[in-house]
C-alpha cells in the first residue's frame, strides 16, 4: 500500500527560507540546504522548494540552491514559484527538480500546462492552487494570493488535470499559516473531483491535524506543511510515528 | 565507471549526484564509445514509452545497448528506462522496446481495482521474491526488509513471467517493481529518489561483484566490476 507522504514546504526568498501568515507577514527560518538536508534525514517523504523572489538576481541564487540540495537530498523535490514558461521548467528540471508546480503561470495561460504534460510528462506537472473562500464558493488566487481570478476552484483545478497536470496541490489560505487544522471540506471536495493525487496544504499546528486529515479524507495522498515543521513544534520522526500508531500507512 | 545513458529524457542531474554521492565514478553520455568503455550501464527515462524508444533508436543507442548487452556488461532501467527493456509497451500505440526481457508495458488501470489514483504516486514497500533476495542490487536490504520503502511514479507497468521478477509491490494489486534477466535488472521505481534505501541499491548496482548468496540456479546476478 501507498504510504500517505508528509512534505515539508521550504519557501525560499534571496537565498533563506522564509515563512508568513496567511500569506503575509514574512520571518527568516534557515538556510534552504541545510533545512532540506535535515528534513530528509529526519523522514520526510518529499520537499517542496517554492521561490517566492521576484528578480533575475534571486532566480539564479534560488537555482543554485536547488543544486545543492539536489546533490545531497534523495528524495523528490517539487519547485514552484515564477514558473510561467516551458524554459522555467526546463531550468529548475536541470537543476534537480523532479515535479514542478506552476500556479499563476497556469491562471495567465494553461495550455502551459497541457505543453509541459507533454513534453515532460504528466508525473512532472503539478498544479497548485490558492484557494480562498469569498461568498460562499471557493474562489482562485493569482500571484501569491494577491489577486482573486474569480474563477471557481474545484471545476478550475478538474480543468487543470484534464489538461495534464498529474497532481495536485490545495492551498488554503483560510487555514494557511494559523496552524489550526487542514481545510478538510476544501480537500473533501477536491478528492472527489479528481483522480490524481492531492496533496493538502495549509493549517497544519499539530500531528492530530494530519492524522484528521488522512482519517477523515482517506484519499488524499500527502500534508504539506511549512511552520510546524521550521519551527519545531513537531519533528517529522514524531509525526511520522504518531500517524503509525494510529494505523496510517506511512514510511517509517 | 557507469554510463549514465543520456538520451533527452528525465532528470539526469539527481542521478548523476546520487552516484556521486555514493562514490561511484559515472559519465552521462550517449556516446557509444564511451558507453562501449563503461564497467555497467544505466539507462534512466521518464515520460512516455514511445517518445523514449524513437530517440533511443534515432541517436543509435538501441543497438549499442543491445551489443553491450550481449557481451554481458551489467545494465540497470530505471523506472521508463526499466520498461524500455522489455518487447513491446501499450502506451498510447503499441511500440517496440529493446527486448532484453520478455514482457509487454500495460496500463496499471487494466489491473487494479477502481479508485486508486493514477499516475501511481508514492513510496510503497518493496516485497522481494525469492530472486530478489539473492539479487546483487537487494544484497544490503535483504536482512531489513520492513525498511524496504522506494519511490514509486508511473501509470504503466510490466507485465512479465515470473521467473524475471525480483520484487513487487501492491497497490490494489501485486505490481511488478523490479526485474533481472542475466545481466540486464531494472527497477521500476527511482532509487536516486528513494533516500538511504535507493542509495543501499545503487551501491549494490555499482559495487556488488553480483555473485548471489543463494544457490538457485534462476540466480543469475551476472554483475561483475
Amino acid at each position: 500500500m501507498i504510504t500517505k507522504r508528509i512534505i515539508p514546504c521550504l519557501d525560499v526568498r534571496n537565498g533563506r527560507v522564509v515563512k508568513g501568515v496567511n500569506f503575509t507577514g514574512l520571518r527568516d527560518v534557515d538556510s534552504p540546504v541545510t533545512l532540506a538536508k535535515k528534513y530528509s534525514d529526519g523522514g520526510a517523504d518529499e520537499l517542496v522548494f517554492y521561490d517566492i523572489t521576484a528578480s533575475a538576481e534571486g532566480r539564479s541564487i534560488f537555482t543554485d540552491i536547488l543544486r545543492e540540495a539536489a546533490k545531497c537530498v534523495f528524495i523528490p523535490l517539487t519547485v514552484g514559484g515564477g514558473i510561467s514558461t516551458i524554459e522555467d521548467f526546463d531550468r529548475v528540471l536541470k537543476c534537480g527538480a523532479d515535479k514542478v508546480s506552476v500556479n499563476s503561470g497556469a491562471i495567465a495561460d494553461p495550455t502551459l500546462i497541457s505543453r509541459a504534460a507533454e513534453r515532460y510528462g504528466s508525473q512532472c506537472v503539478v498544479i497548485s492552487a490558492d484557494v480562498k473562500r469569498v461568498g460562499g464558493e471557493w474562489h482562485v488566487f493569482a500571484k501569491g494570493g494577491r489577486i482573486d481570478t474569480g474563477m471557481e476552484a474545484i471545476s478550475w483545478i478538474a480543468r487543470c488535470v484534464s489538461l495534464g497536470a498529474g497532481e495536485v496541490v490545495v492551498n488554503s489560505m483560510d487555514t494557511d499559516g494559523v496552524c489550526g487544522g487542514f481545510d478538510i471540506p476544501l480537500i473533501r471536495a477536491v478528492c472527489d473531483a479528481v483522480t490524481v493525487p492531492v496533496i493538502a496544504s495549509g493549517g497544519a499546528g499539530s500531528a492530530l491535524d494530519f492524522i484528521k486529515l488522512f482519517t477523515e479524507v482517506p484519499e488524499c495522498s500527502a500534508g504539506l506543511a511549512a511552520s510546524i515543521f521550521h519551527y519545531g513544534n513537531v519533528t517529522i520522526e514524531d509525526l511520522k510515528k504518531t500517524l503509525a500508531s494510529a494505523g496510517i500507512p506511512v514510511r517509517l | 565507471m557507469i554510463a549514465i545513458i543520456d538520451y533527452g529524457v528525465g532528470n539526469l542531474f539527481s542521478l548523476h549526484s546520487s552516484l556521486t554521492y555514493i562514490g561511484a565514478s559515472a559519465t552521462v553520455t550517449n556516446d557509444p564509445a564511451v558507453i562501449a568503455s563503461a564497467d555497467k550501464i544505466i539507462l534512466p527515462g521518464v515520460g512516455a514509452f514511445g517518445d523514449a524508444a524513437a530517440k533511443l533508436a534515432a541517436l543509435g543507442l538501441d543497438k549499442v545497448i543491445k551489443t553491450e548487452v550481449d557481451n554481458g556488461k551489467p545494465i540497470l532501467g530505471i523506472c521508463l528506462g526499466m520498461q524500455l527493456l522489455f518487447d513491446v509497451s501499450y502506451e498510447y500505440g503499441v511500440h517496440r522496446g529493446l527486448g532484453l526481457i520478455p514482457g509487454a508495458i500495460r496500463p496499471i488501470s487494466d489491473v487494479i481495482p477502481r479508485g486508486y489514483k493514477i499516475p501511481k504516486i508514492g513510496w510503497n514497500r518493496l516485497i522481494f521474491t525469492e530472486r530478489g533476495l539473492c539479487d546483487p542490487i537487494y544484497s544490503a536490504l535483504k536482512n531489513d526488509t520492513d525498511k524496504a520503502y522506494v519511490y514509486f511514479v508511473h501509470s504503466y507497468y510490466a507485465d512479465c513471467p515470473d521467473e524475471y521478477v525480483t520484487a513487487r509491490d501492491v497497490y490494489g494489486a501485486p505490481l511488478t517493481a523490479s526485474v533481472r534477466r542475466g545481466n540486464v535488472a531494472g527497477v521500476q521505481f527511482h532509487p536516486e529518489k528513494s533516500g538511504d534505501v535507493g542509495l543501499s541499491l545503487l551501491r549494490g548496482f555499482c559495487f556488488s561483484d553480483g555473485h548471489c548468496v543463494n544457490a538457485s540456479s534462476t540466480c543469475t546476478g551476472d554483475i561483475t566490476i
